[in-house]
C-alpha cells in the first residue's frame, strides 16, 4: 500500500507569537520554524504502518515556500520515501491545500493519505476533510487508532464525548490527534540519508490549481489580556475569596 | 436570506452548542432553520422548533442516520443547500468533521471557531492557540461557518413554534463510511463546555487514583472535571477531558487549575474563564500569571484541605 503524508512548516509550538504592530498578522520574522507537531504524528503513523509490512512506499508532501524543503528532509529522515514541494510564497488556504492535494494524489494515487488534524498556526481542522470530500472519499479525522485489515480501515476517533471508531473503505483520509502515536526523533545517519533522497518541485500552477484566497484578513489583533491576581496564602483563604469577593462557590 | 443551523444532538435532545451556534445565526440575520439528521430523532426536531427565533425546521430522520458519518451528513447538507447565505454548525468535534466537507462540495472557504459576529461577511476567529485574533471577511456567496460555543450566550429553547419539514436523506447515505462503535465517557457530571465550575488537574496529578481527589471536590462543586494534555497522554484521565487549542475550550465562572504549569496550548483552552484559581507548588508556574487566585502549594497537601473546607 502507498501511503501519502501532507506536512506543513509551521511557527513552532513553543514560541509565544507576537502581532505585528501594523496588526497586519503575526510576527514570523526570525522566529523558530517546525513541522506542525500533528503533521509528525502523521508521519511517524505512516512509518509504523512501513514497518510492518502494511504500507510499501511513503511519499511526503508540503505546499509552502522554498525552505519547506526543511520539513519535506526532516519527514525523509523520520522514514519517508521521496517528497513533493508545490512551491508557492502565498498564504493557501485550507481549500487552496486541498485542490493543490488532489492533483498531486491523483498523479500518486495512494491508497491512503495521513495528515494532521489541524495545523497550529491557522487552527483550521479543514484540509483533511476538504481533501476528503473533493476526492469523494471518505475520511476517519481526529484519529487515535488506525488498523488496516482487508481492503479497509478501522479508525478510532477522538471526540467530544469520548471515543467512536468508523470503517473506511480505502482509499480514504485520515487525519491524526495526538494520541495515536509519539513521534520519534531522527537519528544522525537518517538525516544524512534523507539529503540523498529523492525531492521534487512544482508550483501550484504546472497542477493548474486556482488558490486566489476566498477571504481576506483584515486585521489580526493580540487577545484581551488577563493580569495577574493575587496570591493565597491558605485553603481557608481561597475559599473565603471564592465566595465573599469573587462570589463563584 | 436565509442560515441553516446543523443540529448537534443525541437524537433524544438537542445539544447546547446547537443553542450558542443559533444565537450566532441570529446575529447574522432572521431567517434561521435548522437541519435535524439523526435516527428516531422527532423530539430533537420538536425541540429545535420551539427554539427562539427559529421559523423552520427541516427534519431527516433515517435508520442510518443513527450515527451520521460526515460523509453522509456532508451529502444531505449539500442537497438542501440551496437558498442559503450561511450554513452554521458548532466548532465541536460534530461540527469540525463534517463542515469542511461542505466547504469542498459547495467550493467554499470555511470559517472555522468564530467568536464573533462583526456582519454579515465578516466574523472574529482565534488563530495560533488564541494568541492573536484574525478579523476575516469572506467573499464566497455561501458562508460555511462553525461557532465557538463559549463565545455566543444561548438562545431561549422555548418561544419558537417553527413549522417542520420531513427531508428523504435515502439518497444520501454513504457507502464507504459506517459507524462501528463508541465508548462514551459515562458521568453523572455536566459537560465540560457548559459547566459553570471546572476542576482540572495536570501531570502533578501523579496518576488516575489521585485524580479521585478532583472528583470528590467536583462532587462537592457540582463542577465538571477536565484535564491537561499531559494527564491525558499519561492515561490518568480519557481523552474528552482535554481542555486546551486541540481540547476542548472552556469558559466557566470558575477554572479551579491543580498541578498545570500553564502552557499556551492549555490556557488557550480556558483563559476565557470568569475566575481562573491555579493550585500549584511552583511559584513560576505560568499558570500563576493568568490566575485570579494562586495557592502555591503542595497538592496532595491542600486538596483533601480544600474538600473539607467545602
Ligand atoms: C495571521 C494569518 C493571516 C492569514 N491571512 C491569510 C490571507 O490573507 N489569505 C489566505 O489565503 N490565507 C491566510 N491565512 C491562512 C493560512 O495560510 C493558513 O495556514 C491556511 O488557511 C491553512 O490552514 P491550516 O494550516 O490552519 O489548515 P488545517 O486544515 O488546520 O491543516 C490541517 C492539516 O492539513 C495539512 N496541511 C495544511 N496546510 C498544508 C500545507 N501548506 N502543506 C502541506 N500540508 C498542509 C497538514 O497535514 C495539516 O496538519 C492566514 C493565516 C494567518 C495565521
Ligand atoms: C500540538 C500540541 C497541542 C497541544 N494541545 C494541548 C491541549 O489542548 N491542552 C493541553 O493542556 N496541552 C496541550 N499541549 C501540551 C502542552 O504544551 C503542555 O505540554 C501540557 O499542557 C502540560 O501539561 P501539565 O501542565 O499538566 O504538565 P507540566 O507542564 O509537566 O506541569 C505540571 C505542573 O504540576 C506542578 N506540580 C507537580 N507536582 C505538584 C504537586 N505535588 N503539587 C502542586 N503542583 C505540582 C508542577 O510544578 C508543574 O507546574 C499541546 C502540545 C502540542 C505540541
Amino acid at each position: 500500500m502507498k501511503i501519502l503524508v501532507t506536512v506543513k512548516r509551521v511557527v513552532d509550538y513553543n514560541v509565544k507569537v507576537r502581532v505585528k504592530d501594523d496588526n497586519s498578522g503575526v510576527e514570523t520574522a526570525n522566529v523558530k520554524m517546525s513541522m506542525n507537531p500533528f503533521c509528525e504524528i502523521a508521519v511517524e503513523e505512516a512509518v509504523r504502518l512501513k514497518e510492518k509490512g502494511v504500507a510499501t512506499e511513503i511519499v511526503v508532501a508540503s505546499i509552502g515556500p522554498a525552505q519547506a524543503q526543511e520539513t519535506l528532509r526532516t519527514a525523509l529522515a523520520l522514514g519517508a520515501d521521496r517528497a513533493v514541494l508545490v512551491k508557492t510564497e502565498e498564504n493557501v488556504e485550507p481549500l487552496g491545500v486541498a485542490k493543490i492535494l488532489k492533483e498531486v494524489v491523483t498523479k500518486e494515487s495512494p491508497d491512503m493519505v495521513i495528515m494532521g488534524k489541524q495545523s497550529i498556526d491557522g487552527d483550521n481542522n479543514q484540509s483533511g476533510q476538504m481533501l476528503a470530500a473533493l476526492m469523494d472519499w471518505p475520511q476517519g479525522t481526529f484519529a487515535s487508532e488506525v488498523n488496516v485489515a482487508d481492503g479497509k480501515i478501522a479508525v478510532t476517533r477522538e471526540i467530544d464525548g469520548g471515543l467512536e471508531t468508523v470503517g473506511l473503505t480505502l482509499p480514504a483520509v485520515v487525519t491524526t490527534d495526538l494520541r495515536l502515536n509519539e513521534p520519534r526523533f531522527a537519528s544522525l545517519p537518517n538525516i544524512m540519508k534523507a539529503k540523498r533522497k529523492p525531492l521534487e518541485e512544482m508550483s501550484p500552477e504546472d497542477l493548474g490549481v486556482d488558490i486566489a484566497p476566498r477571504t481576506q484578513t483584515l486585521k489580526v489583533e493580540a487577545p484581551a489580556q488577563r493580569t495577574a491576581g493575587i496570591k493565597v496564602e491558605t485553603v481557608a483563604e481561597l475559599v473565603e475569596k471564592l465566595k465573599n469577593e469573587a462570589k463563584v462557590i | 436570506m436565509a442560515i441553516l443551523v446543523i443540529a448537534e444532538h443525541n437524537n433524544e435532545a438537542l445539544g447546547a452548542s446547537t443553542l450558542a451556534t443559533l444565537a450566532a445565526a441570529q446575529k447574522i440575520g432572521a431567517d434561521v432553520h435548522v437541519l435535524v439528521a439523526g435516527s428516531g430523532s422527532q423530539s430533537v426536531a420538536d425541540a429545535a422548533a420551539a427554539c427562539e427565533g427559529v421559523v423552520k425546521v427541516l427534519h431527516a430522520d433515517n435508520a442510518d442516520l443513527e450515527h451520521a458519518t460526515a460523509e453522509s451528513l456532508a451529502s444531505i447538507v449539500k442537497a438542501n443547500a440551496e437558498g442559503y447565505t450561511h450554513i452554521l454548525a458548532p466548532a465541536s468535534t460534530y461540527g469540525k468533521n463534517f463542515m469542511p466537507r461542505i466547504g469542498a462540495l459547495l467550493d467554499v472557504q470555511p470559517i472555522s471557531d468564530i467568536v464573533s459576529v462583526e456582519d454579515e461577511n465578516t466574523f472574529k476567529r482565534p488563530i495560533y492557540a488564541g494568541n492573536a485574533i484574525a478579523t476575516v471577511q469572506s467573499n464566497d456567496p455561501v458562508k460555511v461557518i462553525t461557532v465557538r460555543g463559549t463565545a455566543f450566550d444561548a438562545v431561549a429553547a422555548t418561544g419558537g413554534s417553527a413549522e417542520i419539514a420531513s427531508v428523504d436523506a435515502s439518497g444520501n447515505i454513504s457507502e464507504k463510511s459506517k459507524f462501528e462503535s463508541q465508548e462514551l465517557t459515562k458521568s453523572e457530571r455536566p459537560e465540560l463546555t457548559a459547566a459553570k465550575v471546572i476542576i482540572s488537574g495536570g501531570r502533578g496529578m501523579g496518576s488516575g487514583e489521585n485524580f479521585q481527589m478532583i472528583e470528590e471536590i467536583a462532587d462537592k462543586l457540582g463542577a465538571a472535571v477536565g484535564a491537561s494534555r499531559a494527564a491525558v497522554d499519561a492515561g490518568f484521565v480519557p481523552n474528552d477531558y482535554q481542555v486546551g487549542q486541540t481540547g476542548k475550550i472552556v469558559a466557566p465562572e470558575l477554572y479551579i487549575a491543580v498541578g498545570i504549569s500553564g502552557a499556551i496550548q492549555h490556557l488557550a483552552g480556558m483563559k476565557d474563564s470568569k475566575v481562573i484559581v491555579a493550585i500549584n507548588k511552583d511559584e513560576e508556574a505560568p499558570i500563576f500569571q493568568i490566575a485570579d487566585y494562586g495557592l502555591v502549594a503542595d497538592l496532595f497537601k491542600v486538596l483533601p484541605e480544600l474538600k473539607e473546607a467545602l
